[in-house]
């Protein structure tokens, strides 16, 4: 055992022993072995869901072009099920591109004001804020948003409550924070010189926000914002709650719609496990994941383009 | 020194643990009926049940009377869902599994592995906000409310508001039962809201002006704040499930694969007794199964007892 | 309007914005402690759920929470500190070490519900366990050890170079000056990021739905067996934990008394996130503090 006792012998600083040579070596397995399961672990979850996802396609013979074109979702249908998932995927990107309008120029002006109007106090005051509210569980949202914003909008807006708008708030609520603190870091990694310089030309502070900082920190703000997408796009339960998961396509803010993790999360349960309406389920899964891989392209074409880091 | 093999000591437990986890995994899953065999007693074995979120606290509370005269059994009763339930129990990775369906009506389950024990009747119905201001609907009205024909209340006879359904989701039980026997078949058009707990769309149809949802019997009660349809003049009450003239009703099932034995008998065997059938299923607004004079089969089709 | 007055303009509107976060967080923190706190009592957090009746408390639930979190604890430390110490002191600029980003950067950006169906899959489906405390715990890790990753690489990162360089000018190898120069300094860091990680840990949900489960046995405290299925120790059975009960009791929950539950459920968790918050905060300030006095 010798993992848990070292030897006198290793307390010296010079380590040139045989315990030592052989430690190091063992020490680098480990940690080599720890890398080799981050990968397999990410490899894994991708091979097993897509070979599962493409299960609905492949063995039950659900038209590839019709999931993805066509709103008529009826899994249970004895006689003729059709498995259109457009309206799902529509209501993803609904509240995920609405929520990053909502939570971009608020999450980036949080941002600006921690580093470029009061940097002193305004980061002593907002940091533990955003760090506290990025730290709020999913469900803890989720059910403010059903308690208190829900009644609140049947009775302001009408209609039930239920809608578009409450998922679009909640989730710009939620990624908010992670918005505003990637942009203040990105912010704050740009060069003092160039404020100073624009300063020195007589700019005001606003002019130089608007013309200098933004432009170069503009990069890394959309990365800000992609990341916060990502997050929106696959926030399962929060949304679940809110949004009223109903089928057809909205044509109101107001009206309530339906995402591909509201879907999954409401049916997983009921369905048997291998059936053509459980393995669709998996295929919703696989637009997740394969989005995900998209946002991550996406930012990786974003950071190659930028300019100071 | 114990720090710096932090990590190799923890990689240790970490692998330790995997591979106890695997060992004890299989046990559970593979070995069940061999280890039950080996026991003295068949109320000394474990077993988990598994399926239908409604049923879980019927059933988990039978498991708890059951458990006190026998000590020594254990069954652990989960929630799922009624997909859930049946994978597992077809596979064998649970003993019992419960659905609010027929096996027959689920995709992909083999149902003639699958032994039905019927144990609970639930009845359901249309219920309305009250300002609604119906009590009564024809099955023909009900059918045009939820295929979007009635757009509006007074349409039929009650207030002027918009109706606002509320539905279940897709593989729902509840839904499916609904569609079948209330709608005979009809597909519901979406709605207001799509809702999978009976809580939350009792509670949405008692805020929403308008609105009509679905629910069991026991979430019509007087102080609830909505009005529950007869339908056809029918009233939705247990005497009349029990007689066979409310039509809207479905067994809740425990499914086992193949015949039953040791503690899966004695507890399906404890949860049809008076004890169970006779106040514990009527105290949780079911309809005991035993005091059914009608039988109803998996394809609809109806007979007297 | 001259360009003065347009910057004092601007200068309000991000004051206003900053304003409008704290409030948004006091207001939100503040409901939920102040609808949540009255529903406090002992016998809330202690006894167990009810699946129908009014009444139910929370105690099963609250011990699996901090049961689970430390299951995947016990798992994400070790994993994530090798694969921060490889990320940060082995790497070499080459494909695999780009692999490995890119498979973290994957792992990162996994919505959570995606993890937990990968985990229906195969902690729960293909191991045959079914809904099970390990199977969440595993899928937990999957979750986390992204971020362990990161925070242990950039706690070694910023330990100073000379310190590293000091330790292998005088002839240690490369692996013990890790563990003895290295991991050391680098310890408080990492601490502080793995209480911030245990605080999102304990708070998540969407990854358990399908394989810890929402339901949980009635929990047998006097029960000490880590084999029998009423144990609290017992890792092979379903656990549901706090942040799932919000749900589940919100959204398949029969309980009459749903909103009385869900607010002192609710009311645990952020008051668990406030103080996972402040211990991280605490513990890394006291430890920078023993540790610069020492040197």
């Amino acid at each position: 055992m010798d993992g848990n006792t070292v030897r006198a012998s290793s307390r010296l600083l010079k380590s040139t022993n045989k315990t030592a040579l052989h430690l190091e070596r063992r020490g680098k397995m480990t940690v080599m072995v720890c890398a080799f399961l981050i990968i397999s672990a990410a490899l894994s979850i991708t091979i097993f869901l897509t070979v599962k996802g493409l299960d609905a396609f492949l063995e039950n013979g659900v038209s590839i072009v019709d999931f993805l074109s066509s709103t008529n979702w009826n899994p249970t249908d004895h006689k003729s099920p059709t498995y259109g998932a457009l309206s799902f995927i529509f209501g993803s990107f609904l509240v995920t591109i609405l929520a990053a309008c909502l939570a971009a120029p608020l999450g980036i002006g949080c941002a600006i004001f921690m580093t470029e109007i009061a940097p002193s106090w305004g980061k002593k005051v907002l940091q533990p804020v955003i760090e506290l509210l990025v730290g709020v569980p999913s469900v803890v949202y989720g059910f403010i948003g059903l308690s208190v914003l829900v009644p609140f909008l049947r009775s302001v807006v009408g209609g039930q409550g239920f809608s578009v708008l409450a998922g679009t708030l909640v989730l710009a609520v939620m990624i908010l924070p992670t918005v505003a603190s990637i942009a203040a870091d990105g912010l704050n990694s740009l060069p003092g010189g160039l404020r100073e310089g624009s300063f020195a030309l007589g700019a005001t502070r606003w002019q130089t926000i608007w013309r200098v900082v933004l432009p170069a920190a503009m990069p890394t703000l959309l990365t800000a914002i992609v990341l916060g997408m990502a997050r929106a796009f696959g926030e399962a339960l929060a949304v679940q709650m809110v949004i009223g998961n109903v089928r057809t396509l909205p044509e109101a803010l107001t009206d309530p719609a339906a995402t591909l993790t509201t879907i999954i999360t409401l049916n997983m349960g009921h369905t048997t496990f291998g059936s053509t309406e459980n393995n669709v389920l998996w295929s919703l899964a696989l637009i997740l994941l394969a989005m995900s891989f998209f946002f991550i392209l996406f930012i990786r074409y974003l950071s190659s383009r930028r300019k100071f880091s | 020194m114990m720090k710096k093999m932090k990590s190799v000591y923890l990689l240790a437990v970490l692998a330790l643990m995997l591979v106890v986890s695997t060992a004890c995994g299989n046990k559970n899953g593979d070995n069940k009926a061999a280890s039950a065999g080996d026991k003295s007693s068949s109320s000394s074995e474990s077993m988990v049940i598994s399926g239908s979120s409604a049923m879980q606290p019927l059933v988990a509370a039978s498991a708890e009377e059951f458990k006190k005269q026998n000590p020594k059994a254990d069954i652990q009763v989960q929630a799922g869902g009624s997909g859930t339930g049946l994978s597992q129990v077809s596979q064998g990775a649970v003993k019992i599994g419960n659905s609010d369906v027929f096996a027959e009506e689920k995709e992909g389950i083999a149902a003639d592995q699958l032994v039905d024990h019927k144990i609970a009747v639930v009845g359901m119905s249309a219920a309305v906000n009250p300002e609604v201001g119906l009590k009564d609907i024809s099955k023909e009205n009900l059918i045009k409310v939820f295929t979007g024909k009635v757009k509006n209340w007074k349409e039929i006879g009650g207030k002027d508001q918009k109706v606002a359904l509320i539905n279940r989701p897709d593989s729902s039980g509840t839904r499916a039962t609904f569609v079948k026997y209330a709608l005979d078949g009809n597909k519901p058009v979406e709605g207001a809201a799509t809702e999978d707990s009976s809580n939350t769309v009792q509670k949405l149809i008692k805020e929403t002006p308008g609105a009509i949802g679905y629910l069991a019997f026991s979430y019509f009660k007087e102080n609830s704040g909505i009005t529950p349809l007869s339908i056809n003049g029918v009233a939705p009450k247990a005497e009349n499930v029990i007689d066979g003239k409310f039509p809207i009703w479905a067994y809740e099932h425990s499914y086992t694969k193949g015949e039953p034995k040791g503690l899966e008998k004695e507890f399906l065997d404890y949860m049809m007794s008076d004890a169970i059938q006779g106040e514990l299923i009527p105290s949780q607004g079911y309809i005991a199964v035993s005091k059914m004079k009608v039988e109803r089969d998996a394809k609809g089709k109806i007979t007297k007892k | 309007m001259n360009s003065r007055q347009r910057d004092q303009l601007a200068t309000l509107v991000f004051y206003s914005i900053a304003a409008g976060i704290t409030a948004l967080l006091f207001g939100l923190i503040g409901y939920m402690l102040y609808q949540g706190f009255p529903k406090l009592t002992l016998d809330f957090l202690t006894s167990p759920s009810s699946s129908f009746k009014a009444g139910g408390g929370i105690g099963s639930q609250l011990f699996n929470s901090f049961y689970i979190l430390v299951l995947t604890m016990l798992f994400t430390i070790p994993l994530g500190l090798g694969g921060g110490i490889y990320m940060a002191e082995y790497a070499r600029d080459n494909k695999l070490t780009s692999t490995i980003r890119t498979c973290i950067e994957v792992l990162a950006s996994l919505p959570s519900i995606v993890i937990g169906m990968f985990g229906l899959l195969v902690f729960v489906n293909l191991t045959g366990w079914g809904y099970t405390m390990i199977g969440g715990a595993l899928a937990l890790t999957v979750f986390n050890l992204p971020v362990m990753v990161r925070v242990c690489e950039d706690a070694l990162r910023s330990v100073p170079r000379e310190q590293k360089e000091a330790s292998l000018a005088l002839g240690l190898t490369h692996w013990h000056s890790i563990k003895t120069v290295l991991l050391p300094a680098a310890f408080p860091g990492i601490l502080t990021g793995a209480i911030l990680a245990s605080g999102r840990v304990f708070g998540e949900a969407a990854s358990l739905l399908f394989t810890a489960g929402i339901t949980t046995p009635t929990l047998d405290f006097g029960n000490w067996n880590p084999f029998d299925s009423v144990s609290p120790l017992n890792i092979f059975r379903p656990a549901e934990t706090l942040a799932v009960h919000i749900w589940s009791v919100n959204t398949q929950g029969l309980i009459p008394d749903v909103r009385a539950v869900a607010d002192g459920s609710a009311a645990v968790l952020i008051l668990a996130v406030l103080v996972f918050n402040l211990l991280a905060r605490w513990i890394g300030s006291l430890l920078h503090k023993k540790i610069t006095a020492q040197a």
